[in-house]
């Protein structure tokens, strides 16, 4: 290359800059990155909100490490929130309170960084569901949602162990729990608790471990596997949805820069600026309402951030009695006798195994049932996958059920039930909800389908009636675009594949099961309108899609 | 004392040492009375107490018997004290507006001289917690700290932290304690109403009772430092705002931000 005439800039900054790329490759980045082509939907743009937050998160969390005292040594509050001051609390809540009420801007910025944190879940759970309904996660991002399931534990356990910190009454019964959860698991339980407590609840060191994870270890992890996400995502490209000239071998957007650059450059401070506003308006978390923590009461309202909900909600609808047969069962060992709290283990631990376990694997479910390996960047429109949509809906309303069950006793009083009745219908809801959700979802997506299929068969109804000269009434029907209409007839047709016999002509057991599933999922489906059904339906009107439906029209036309 | 050891001889040394002792006695007998029951100044005069049993026969006996003997609809009310008619009827729970899981509070049927006659009846039929003092809910006495923490430790797991109310089974629930008088909190906790416990002197002292009242009214005077408190509901309300106002917010800026002009 320096056989060639060098380039020499004619300013001083153009110089310097040329300096700079000479030893960075800037240019040659901005070439590869700044070409990159990024499909333009709001639904794409979760995941963008949930790296906007989190950025949000590290710099609040900044400024909060600056005032934190992460100790549990004993103090006296001598701050300036009267109800509280003379009490003795632990060196953590009394720090809280500093930055509440004695730090220039704490408030403010403890709100900003609790709002964004409640909101960076929220967006990667919405980012999921995104790309879970729109078939996103299959070959070749199976890998990268997975990272996303990663990340998505990893913001809950970020958020968990921040909500800890402040060691005031609402956090302390919420490490209480987990203390009772860890120790309803068999044998090593106990250990664990007392491990993590270093000693019997709360101990003096929960605390500051839990400052350790929050601040350094969860996010440094976070920021790794986001790295890899946005790696997979430059690497995999984007997905798109399906529309006329977008195939699985392009992609059609904007570049990244300049348009992208802007964009999410102006969206970031878009949410940077809807958070702040939120946290300037309204309180999240008022920690001085609760006091101090102190292991004998637990305040009425007492609930986790959104997050952790559904295991509380789990918690609160499992029964101690089924009838006569008791949950807490006593196992008489060698060394005397261990107890298995079962109301407790099954709860917690179960509804959120079978959830992640079901989340994480359900790309390889999906491709082993459909035996589709192909690689996919066209997204399915969710009605056009009523079998995945179903099952979609199906986890949502039992995440929901025990979501709201978290917040049973709040459903009690504003709508003015007993909590006791909400308990029963939420236990029926949690057995029966999924089942429902599962069957109503995917019969509207196979509605959907055939209300596209009418549509592309008979067009658009316009609302005009039409009176012929021998007095017929008949309504005109509007043909549809080309573009409209490549979008309602591509998507993937996906039939029943039966079980088949392997190379050896033997059917195995897990293909039959397969093939069950199959027939399950598939039985009832929609099959896209094809172009010779629709060529054969112009022919036999004689003229292009734009026709006039009714009996009589048929009988003049004939 | 030498002056006084000469007259121990004194015709009336006996009277004045009967004197002495029957003024100390007496004195440290009020003393003590008036920490432990915090009485009422006034006492009920007897048409008081007459035109009381008129309103009781009225309006109340239909549940609580013509004598307050209690029936299958209501309890008996002979020994529930002043306080507890003051508290029912002054808050509007009683008369009750239906049979339910508990009497609701609603707009105060009787006026105040009502209400005096009501409890002088229902005092007169047996001993029972009065009417607290002006000095017991003087909240200028009281500490809200100290407060803060009985509160905590002895209301908060049914009223909140916040005293935002809560939920208890099967349709009851631990009302809100925000706009409620010092005088109708000081009574609800002498004499437990509807599904409350009784929180009498020895459990929490006329003086901590003081200072639950100066700590309610003093967080509900100060208003929510950190911005709209969505009810001190705690992280339920947080949640369903963000899920519901913060996202729509964002969601609405996602397509201004993706839309095209057309």
């Amino acid at each position: 290359m320096s056989t060639t005439t060098e380039y020499t800039p004619k300013t001083s900054t153009g110089r310097i800059a040329n300096f700079v790329d000479q030893r960075v490759g800037g240019s040659i980045i901005v070439k590869e990155f700044g070409r990159k082509i990024f499909p333009d939907h709001w639904s794409f743009m979760f995941g963008e909100v949930a790296l906007y937050t989190f950025v949000l998160l590290l710099i609040s969390g900044t400024f909060l490490t600056f005032f934190f005292d992460p100790s549990m040594a004993h103090v006296i509050y001598n701050g300036s929130y009267n109800p509280l001051k003379g009490i003795g609390m632990s060196a953590a809540y009394s720090s809280s309170l500093d930055i509440s009420f004695d730090v220039r801007g704490g408030l403010f910025m403890r709100q900003v960084h609790h709002w964004s944190a409640i909101l960076f879940v929220a967006a990667v759970s919405v980012h999921m569901l995104r790309v879970f309904f729109t078939g996103a996660f299959r070959k070749p991002r199976e890998l990268n949602w997975v990272v996303g399931g990663v990340l998505l534990i990893l913001a809950m356990a970020a958020g968990f162990t921040g909500y800890s910190l402040p060691d005031d009454l609402l956090s302390g019964n919420g490490l209480r729990i987990i203390d009772g959860v860890m120790k309803s698991i068999p044998l090593v339980g106990t250990y664990l608790s007392l491990f993590l407590f270093g000693g019997e609840f709360p101990g003096t060191v929960i605390i500051p471990r839990l400052y350790s994870l929050h601040i350094m270890i969860v996010p440094a992890i976070i920021l790794l596997m986001v790295a890899l996400h946005l790696f997979m995502v430059v690497v995999h490209k984007h997905t798109q949805y399906p529309g006329p000239g977008r195939t699985n071998d392009n992609v059609v957007g904007f570049p990244v820069g300049p348009v992208y650059a802007a964009k999410a450059g102006g969206f970031f401070f878009i949410v940077f600026g809807i958070v702040a506003a939120i946290s300037g308006l309204l309180t999240i978390n008022p920690i001085w309402n609760y006091g101090p923590y102190d292991p004998s009461p637990v305040s009425a309202g007492t609930q986790p951030d959104w997050y952790i909900g559904f295991v509380d909600g789990a918690l609160r609808l499992m029964p101690g009695m089924l009838g006569n047969f008791s949950f807490e069962w006593l196992v008489p060992l060698p060394w005397g006798t261990n107890t298995l709290t079962l109301n407790v283990l099954l709860p917690a631990l179960v509804p959120a195994g079978i959830m992640f376990t079901i989340m994480f694997t359900w790309p390889w479910i999906e491709s082993w049932i459909t035996k589709d390996k192909r690689e996919h960047h066209l997204l399915d429109r969710p009605r056009n996958a009523p079998f995945r949509t179903g099952m979609g809906v199906a986890g949502v309303v039992s995440y929901c059920v025990m979501w709201a069950a978290a917040s049973s006793d709040l459903i009690a009083t504003h709508f003015h039930v007993s909590l006791n009745d909400v308990t029963y219908w939420l236990r029926v809801l949690f057995v029966l909800g999924p089942i429902l959700g599962f069957i109503v979802a995917r019969r509207i997506a196979l509605s959907l389908q055939r209300k596209d299929r009418e549509i592309v068969l008979h067009g658009r109804e316009t609302g005009i009636i039409e009176m012929t000269p021998e007095g017929t009434f008949s309504e005109r029907h509007e043909a549809l675009d080309a573009y409209k209409l490549h979008t309602l007839v591509n998507y993937e047709d996906r039939k029943v594949i039966p079980a088949q016999p392997n190379a050896a002509g033997h059917v195995s057991r897990s293909e039959k099961r397969r093939g069950a599933l199959s027939k399950f999922f598939f039985e009832d489906r929609v099959a896209p309108v094809t172009p010779s059904e629709l060529a054969a339906l112009h022919a036999e009107h004689g003229h292009g899609p734009a026709e006039i439906e009714g009996s009589s029209t048929e009988s003049i036309e004939k | 004392m030498k002056a006084l050891s000469q007259r121990r001889r004194h015709p009336l040394a006996a009277v004045a040492l009967l004197l002495m002792g029957l003024l100390i006695t007496g004195g440290l007998y009020m003393a003590a009375g008036s920490v432990n029951e915090a009485k009422a100044a006034t006492g009920y005069s007897a048409s008081d107490i007459e035109e009381g049993n008129k309103l009781f026969v009225a309006n109340c006996a239909t549940c609580h018997g013509l004598n307050a003997e209690g029936s299958a609809d209501g309890p008996s009310l002979i020994g529930v004290g002043a306080a507890a008619v003051d508290f029912q009827v002054g808050t509007g729970r009683m008369p009750m507006q239906m049979q339910g899981p508990q009497a609701q509070a609603k707009p105060v049927q009787f006026d105040e001289t009502q209400i005096s006659q009501l409890s002088a009846f229902v005092a007169s039929l047996g001993a029972g917690p009065a009417i607290p003092s002006e000095d017991m809910l003087d909240t200028s006495h009281g500490n809200s700290a100290a407060g803060g923490t009985v509160f905590r430790v002895n209301c908060a797991m049914c009223h909140n932290a916040a005293a935002a109310g809560g939920a208890l089974t099967r349709g009851k629930f631990a009302p809100a304690l925000a706009g409620v008088s010092e005088k109708h909190i000081y009574e609800a906790m002498i004499t437990g109403p509807q599904n409350m416990p009784v929180f009498n002197d020895s459990n929490i002292t006329p003086e901590e009772k003081r200072d639950v009242i100066t700590f309610l009214k003093e967080i509900e005077a100060q208003g929510s430092p950190g911005g709209a408190k969505l009810g001190s509901l705690g992280p339920v309300a947080e949640g369903l705002f963000i899920w519901t106002g913060g996202l729509g917010i964002i969601i609405a800026f996602t397509i201004w931000l993706t839309s095209r002009p057309s």
